[in-house]
């Protein structure tokens, strides 16, 4: 039924997806727009977040532990794939990078089900932020709240690693042109290793800050991948601020149409996504003049 | 031995051989023009010496050591720097970030007051964006990251093309200012009047070959040359 209070929940879910898609796809943005590749492996990434997190929780109880194991895993995994793999695809053709990560995808995947199996498995977070919580007009879980909060604060160290260090002005000089970068004496396939950790990152701290939303499945990014290139396509390859805007976007778009039709959540979305790239080639904010 | 010498190079684009067995030789403090008509290669050329473009066969010594087949970073680390055609300006850095970002890596970086002095126009707009200059702006932003890293060898690619003629006479001013430095240049330009005045001497590069090559003294003395080659 559709009431005020539903509209307005509905919107609060709109809200805690659109943060966690935000934060996914600005991994996958920079990685795309420095690395030149379209990571497909970056669902599985997500889930592996989950699961790493998971393990953490289970051997510590700790949730804050949980978040920073899930994170600082694929973190590590990230740099593995990076340095194992993806770079020896620099050069070749996307067709075969498409390929590579895919199956990198499917490999985490499997691996994740052999040895955790199906099962769903979940995460609870510290009292302090469970439970429900009166805002006057609705009531609402106090763990998505948490989500939403936690999720600004890693969007806000992301902004300030890639807008306030030395670093972070080597990632977006080349975002726009890596080729120069290098010419300029810096070993650009360095950076691409950071920047393919950290990307990794973004997604695997969604993945397990989502856990205590979403049971955990070995599957659970696989839906959210195809979600999450929407929000690139919307917000702009290559742009972080394009992958917050179109992660937001896309979030309400989930939310909102599911809770008419949730069979058209998803054709909705593509819809937009197809609106937008009528009116603007770029996305909303894609980056001008990219090599 | 000369500061960069390079022999029998051969560079592609994918199937396409665009470099045949390319031979130069550039002396320390010395200008050197490469010149020929769209096409010819020279851009290609300059791309090979700075591992933009990987040749495929041949020697490119610098200080008698090969950097042929390093990729650009070692080869700008070595002292190597290029000016490119389409100056690469990164556009959502400011200028000042620009030329911070160029001196990063560079063992004897100027300080930032020296292309400031240079280039008062760059001081004046130090932090806007790249895509906020004008192509003028930012042929000057192009030169002062190259510039800033103290190359050994400064490889400019048509640094005046589409640039109004009073921006071209503030260029090389710039130019005749480093050259009387004594900073050692590889200079394409379709300018022949700007590059015979700049340069000491030139190679006429045509179809991939370097069919020519004399001071430029004496390409002046010989119209029939710039007649055949370039058409002018």
């Amino acid at each position: 039924m559709l009431t005020w209070a539903n509209l307005v929940s509905q919107m609060f879910n709109g809200l805690v997806l659109g943060a966690l898609l935000a934060l996914i796809s600005s991994g996958l943005t920079i990685i795309y727009g420095t690395l030149g590749v379209l990571n497909l492996a970056h669902g599985a990434l997500f889930m592996l977040g989950g699961y790493a997190g998971w393990l953490t929780f289970d051997y510590t109880g700790s949730y804050i532990a949980a978040v920073a194991g899930g994170a600082l895993f694929v973190l590590l995994v990230g740099i593995v794939i990076e340095r194992g793999i993806i770079r020896f695809f620099y050069d070749r053709p996307h067709e075969d990078q498409i390929l590579v990560t895919f199956g990198i995808g499917i490999v985490i995947v499997e691996l994740v089900r052999l040895s955790f199996g199906s099962l769903s498995l979940s995460v609870t977070p510290p009292s302090l932020i469970s439970g429900i919580t009166n805002l006057g007009f609705v009531i609402y879980p106090t763990y998505r709240l948490a989500v939403v909060a936690i999720v600004a604060v890693a969007l806000l160290a992301l902004y300030l690693v890639l807008y306030r260090t030395r670093l972070g002005m080597i990632v977006r000089a080349g975002i726009e042109d890596a080729g120069m970068v290098d010419a300029l004496g810096i070993n650009v396939y360095r950076v691409f290793m950071v920047v393919f950790g950290i990307g990794a990152m973004a997604a695997g701290f969604a993945g397990i800050v989502n856990a205590p939303v979403a049971p955990i499945t070995p599957d659970v990014g696989t839906e959210i991948l195809v979600q999450t290139f929407v929000v690139v396509v919307i917000g702009g390859v290559g742009s972080f601020p394009g992958a917050i805007l179109g992660g937001l976007i896309a979030g309400e778009i989930l939310s909102l149409t599911s809770m008419i039709n949730p069979a058209y959540s998803q054709v909705m979305l593509f819809a937009v996504m197809t609106l937008v790239l009528v009116v603007s080639p770029h996305g909303l904010l894609g980056v001008r003049g990219r090599q | 031995m000369s500061l960069l010498e390079v022999t029998g190079l051969n560079s592609y684009y994918g199937d396409s051989h665009i470099l045949f067995d390319i031979d130069l030789r550039v002396e320390a403090n010395e200008v050197v023009a490469l010149i020929g008509r769209n096409g010819a290669g020279k851009s290609t050329t300059l791309k090979s010496l700075m591992g933009m473009v990987q040749p495929r066969s041949g020697e490119i010594r610098l200080e008698g050591e090969n950097v042929a087949g390093r990729k650009a970073h070692v080869i700008a680390r070595r002292g190597i720097q290029l000016v490119p055609e389409e100056r690469r300006v990164f556009g959502s850095l400011d200028v000042e970030e620009n030329i911070v970002l160029a001196r990063l890596t560079a063992s004897s970086a100027w300080p930032l007051e020296r292309i400031y002095e240079i280039f008062p126009r760059l001081a004046e707009r130090r932090s806007s964006r790249g895509t906020d200059l004008s192509g003028g702006e930012q042929q000057m932003l192009a030169i002062a990251r190259a510039l800033v890293r103290d190359p050994k060898i400064v490889l400019l690619d048509e640094p005046f093309e589409g640039l109004a003629p009073v921006i071209v006479q503030d260029l090389m001013r710039v130019c005749r200012r480093l050259v009387e430095e004594g900073q050692t240049i590889v200079l394409v330009e379709q300018n022949i009047a700007a590059t015979l005045s700049l340069a000491d001497r030139a190679y006429v590069i045509n179809n991939g070959h370097v069919v020519h090559e004399d001071t430029t003294s004496a390409i002046r003395a010989q119209p029939e040359i710039l007649r055949r080659y370039l058409g002018v």
